[in-house]
């Protein structure tokens, strides 16, 4: 990220007011950024911002309730901290957001693809167009098109759409809505069966470990959740499909008309079920039916949580 | 031998208390015939129901589920069918991801006077399920693992 340094300077003036600004720094490997605290001065020289820094930190902020907090935010989680102050779950008054604008992040799971063993990384260099991968010896030359995380691709706010401080400059976005959910659009046309079959077959491998869960943003209820409460008994502790797609369809429902699409239950699947097209035909619906879009005004009402006697959109069936 | 065993298909109704649930019963005081497939559950109101009932009703086996409430502007606590018209109508256009037939579940709105209409909807909704025929089911050998064990273990 060219600005880099605006963004260390801005941290800087702000972090005697706060208790922690929320970054990125290098992570176990070269390959990996990994959430960064900043508390103290020379924190800020580790801060590391580019096409790396996968994750979602919004997801920090609930839970941090209370504290003067900082948080460097990517276009996409800046709707995450946008929703999570439309439900009041975070006050505006106690987080400072930093925005930048974002070309865009890897996806790590293409580059397992390609370069195979990603356990022993030597060095990874990264540029706007290409990353320079070095495995095991050997290495690989990849174009950051060929890498680049789907959502990137679509990307229409690469900017954060909420921010008390910005580094560097706008970057635009081409994307049109329409664009963003061609995946969608194309897995629907299998027929009903093949649909059945493909999450028989995908859910199948789920775990539950709830890593989806727990990257959300959006899921807030913690230790509360629906999944693993006896009493009302949603799901069984039984390893049946049954259970596992119950679960994800849950996430989905609980997520409308609120998730950000950030992505993260997607990236934090260890058995990599594309989960997202769920929440993705979820806000295709929500956008159609309600002209709605999630994150991008705090001061909206959420559309299921309120109503019109007349609805604009929904036809009902006649008998 | 129930006369009806392998001809009915399972059908779960999610009734309001104070319309579809008395137009049903209208129905019946006034000796409509009507189709048997349909199960009907009662709840106090169509905004009571969680998207997510259906979907695990489906999910459970079932091979339709109808939500019938009050009509819009008649709801007993004024506005939960407002709530519900629109959770159940994202549900409606989410389900075919899920590779469920949308057709499977219909949501309407019948009011307790209304029998001659309850029979209709009951018996079109009905017919449309056997049109579709039996559900997908999602079995599989952990579910019969665990029977079988909890079985022996009785």
């Amino acid at each position: 990220m060219q600005n880099l340094e605006d963004l260390k300077e801005q941290v800087r003036k702000a972090l005697p007011e706060l208790d922690v600004v929320i970054g990125w720094t290098g992570g176990y490997d070269p390959l990996h950024a990994t959430p960064h605290f900043i508390r103290r001065d020379e924190d800020i020289d580790k801060l590391q911002v580019n096409a790396l820094c996968v994750h979602n930190l919004a997801t920090y902020l609930p839970s941090l309730r209370g504290k003067k907090v900082g948080i460097i935010v990517k276009g996409c989680d800046s709707r995450s901290v946008v929703e999570l102050l439309q439900e009041n779950l975070i006050d505006r008054e106690d987080v400072t957001i930093f925005g930048f604008g974002c070309t865009g992040v890897v996806d790590q799971t293409k580059i397992r693809r390609i370069v195979g063993d990603v356990g022993n990384i030597d060095s990874c260099e990264i540029s706007s167009s290409k990353v320079k991968v070095s495995a095991s010896g050997t290495e690989h030359k990849l174009a950051m098109s060929d890498v680049l995380s789907e959502k990137c691709a679509t990307c229409r706010y690469p900017n954060a759409v909420l921010s008390d401080h910005f580094a560097g400059s706008e970057i635009e976005a081409t994307a049109s809505f329409e664009d963003g959910y061609k995946d969608v659009e194309e897995f629907e046309e299998k027929s009903v069966e093949e649909k059945f079959g493909f999450w028989l077959k995908e859910m199948d491998r789920c775990i539950r470990c709830y890593a989806c869960r727990n990257a959300c943003p959006m899921c807030v209820c913690r230790d509360h959740c629906v999944a693993q409460s006896r009493d009302p008994h949603w799901l069984s502790q039984e390893a049946h499909v049954r259970d596992k797609w119950m679960f994800q369809v849950i996430h989905a429902y609980h997520l409308a008309g609120r998730c950000t699409e950030c992505g993260e239950c997607q990236r934090a699947c260890p058995v990599d079920i594309p989960i997202l097209l769920f929440k993705k035909k979820m806000n295709k619906e929500i956008k159609d039916v309600f002209d709605y879009e999630a994150g991008i005004n705090p001061d909206a009402t959420p559309p299921l949580m309120t109503f019109k006697a007349e609805e604009d959109k929904i036809i009902e069936r006649k008998w | 031998m129930p006369i009806l065993e392998g001809k009915e298909l399972r059908i779960v109704g999610f009734l309001c208390n104070w319309c579809s649930y008395g137009g049903a019963d209208t129905a019946g005081v006034g000796r409509f015939k009507q189709p048997t497939d349909l199960r009907v559950i009662k709840v106090p109101c169509s905004g009571r129901i969680d998207p997510l009932f259906i979907v695990k009703t489906l999910m459970a086996g079932a091979d339709g589920v109808l939500v019938s409430g009050c009509h819009p502007r008649d709801c007993h606590y004024t506005e939960g069918n407002f709530y519900a018209r629109r959770r159940l109508e994202i549900l409606k256009r989410f389900l075919p991801i899920m590779g469920i037939d949308a057709k499977r579940f219909e949501y309407t709105w019948v009011s307790a006077s209304e029998g001659q209409r309850w029979q209709e909807v009951v018996t079109k909704f009905t017919e449309q399920i056997h049109e579709l025929g039996a559900a997908p089911k999602i079995a599989g050998a952990e579910a019969e693992e665990t029977l079988k064990l909890m079985e022996a273990a009785l």
